[in-house]
């Protein structure tokens, strides 16, 4: 544990010291925010008879718990993976590994950094929502938090799975952006479902990160727990970190 | 007195690939031991057993009166390790280094003392990324040495270092051993072998196919000496009743005299008592390249 600690604080302190990804990390949500919010996010007024989407509620309400997510997954999926593949390149893990750090030190500490720095930008997301946007309040705030937690194990553990599988940083980078994208596309970030044509409603109802952005919005918008999407969210934190686990390599 | 390291049949196979075979070395206290073979040679992964990072499918492995297989972590802490390409977050400080490193094996000196031990003192607050070279290659030591090791593995040092670069870490190397600590070597150089190693064992396809120290193993394994002069005398046959003399050889006015060690003096006296005195007499003897690349096939070399 103290192991875990000593590492996790050494990261913190790189990763402040990495002004352009401190930016990047902080600074997307609010974009994405910003220039969903501006896209999307109109209140549709709506005819009756037209596809009733965001399930009937207020834009920005079903936006804010979404990009939650989209938080989560910028700084999970792109700088974690491509974190932990370069160290992996460069042999600072075999570094580690050298001093009888064990595996669960290095993936624990780069999950707590993952977690203090994507709840800092969510933070701010949620924060600015509320203030610019007339968003409105979560309905159970405790229930949301809870939801937080599982649906940032379940993003944390793909971003140490994409980070142990991929070869190299730029790959992961790759990777990690196109996921991002899709979670954007297809999970409920972008586009309303409703409107998304059958085949890309598949990709969403198939796509891990889907079920990630419904556990954050139930609780916001109904104050309700979204039972089967936080289970398919846990199943998702457990497969990748155990496959994670597994197909860790030092060298 | 009892060996600091004694490896007995170790084997070990990834998948279809047998990289470890046969390999059985003994270190002793306070010496620098070499693991000297060309690449591939299952050298990395024996010593990564020996330090129990890996498991090895066969063989008996004791260091400091430990199994490595079971007492990883309690050998760990009584170890020091340089792994080959390993390396250091570029934005990581030299301070930060070894007090992180310090608190993962505690029980060595204060890091601050490592730091200035190892000359880095001006550079608490230097970032990885920016140091030289040889700074890199003193902290990188630094940190394998913040627990007080009784042993050290060191592996593949010099690989990719120019040579002045290449001297001075031979001279860390030299250093860690005057300080009383035992020293595991891995290295592909010859010259880096014959130079700092006080044994070693020549390892080839996954085996070790010679063990000694430099001057051992080239006695052991090369044709000995050669004495060659120039000389209008073509009778020499009397030189081959001398001690140590094998074989006289010779072609037209070159003569070589093929023998052991102790045959260049007999051979010099034999010649000036019958007034026959060279002015070019020469003696070869194989070198520890010769012997590695006898050992380990010519096609094998790095």
């Amino acid at each position: 544990m103290t192991r875990v600690r000593a590492l996790s604080l050494t990261e913190l302190r790189l990763f402040l010291r990495e002004p352009v990804t401190v930016l990047f990390t902080l600074a997307l949500p609010l974009m994405v925010l910003y220039v969903l919010n501006g896209v999307f996010g109109q209140d549709q007024g709506g005819d009756p008879g037209e596809i009733i989407v965001y399930r009937g509620f207020p834009a920005p309400d079903w936006y804010t718990p979404a990009y939650v997510a989209m938080a989560l997954a910028g700084f999970c999926l792109i700088a974690l993976p491509a974190h932990l593949v370069e160290y992996h390149e460069t042999g600072v893990l075999r570094r580690l590994q050298a001093s009888g750090v064990p595996r669960g030190a290095v993936l624990g500490s780069q999950a707590v950094i993952a977690l203090v720095v994507a709840t800092v930008g969510s933070g701010l997301l949620v924060a600015a929502a509320i203030a610019f946007t007339g968003t409105n309040a979560p309905e159970n705030l405790l229930l949301f938090l809870v939801a937080y937690l599982v649906a940032a194990a379940a993003v944390i553990a793909i971003g140490l799975l994409l980070g142990v599988l991929l070869p190299t940083a730029r790959a992961a980078q790759s990777v990690g952006i196109l996921a991002w994208f899709v979670t954007l596309f297809v999970g409920g970030a972008g586009p309303p479902p409703e409107v998304l044509p059958d085949g890309l409603r598949t990709v969403g109802d198939w796509w891990p990160l889907t079920p990630v952005v419904q556990t954050l919005q139930e609780p916001w918008l109904t104050g309700e727990w979204a039972t089967r999407a936080s289970l398919v969210t846990a199943a998702v934190a457990c497969g990748s970190l155990a496959v994670a686990w597994r197909a860790y390599r030092w060298d | 007195m009892d060996p600091v390291i004694a490896v007995e049949g170790l084997a070990k196979r990834y998948g279809d690939l047998q990289a470890v075979a046969d390999v059985s070395f003994e270190v002793h206290q306070g010496e620098i031991f070499g693991l000297l073979g060309p690449n591939g040679a299952g050298k990395t992964t024996s010593v990564e057993c020996v330090q129990g990072l890996r498991r090895p499918d066969a063989g008996r492995i004791d260091v400091l009166g430990l199994d490595p297989t079971t007492h990883a972590s309690a050998l760990r802490e009584r170890i020091g390790a340089q792994l080959q390409e390993s390396s250091l977050p570029q934005r990581l400080r030299v301070g930060e280094a070894l007090a992180l490193f310090s608190s993962f094996q505690p029980g060595g000196p204060p890091w601050r003392s490592v730091m200035r031990d190892w000359g880095l003192e001006g550079k608490e607050k230097a970032a990885f990324g920016r140091l030289s070279g040889g700074q890199r290659q003193r902290l990188l030591v630094a940190v394998a040495l913040v627990n007080d090791p009784e042993v050290v593995f060191l592996d593949e040092m010099t690989t990719g270092l120019d040579p002045a670069a290449r001297r001075s870490t031979w001279e860390l190397i030299e250093r860690i051993r005057s300080q009383g600590t035992t020293v595991v070597l891995v290295t592909h150089f010859m010259d880096e072998a014959e130079r700092l190693c006080d044994r070693l064992a020549v390892v080839a396809d996954g085996r070790v196919v010679a063990t000694g120290t430099p001057a051992e193993l080239v006695a052991a394994h090369s044709d000995g000496v050669t004495v060659t002069f120039t000389t209008t005398e073509t009778d020499l046959r009397f030189l081959e009743a001398l001690p140590d003399v094998r074989r006289v050889e010779v072609r037209g006015d070159r003569a070589a005299v093929h023998g052991g060690p102790s045959a260049p003096p007999h051979v010099g006296r034999a010649l000036v008592d019958r007034g026959i005195v060279p002015d070019d007499m020469g003696i070869e003897r194989a070198s520890l390249e010769d012997v590695y690349l006898r050992l380990v096939g010519t096609e094998a070399g790095p």
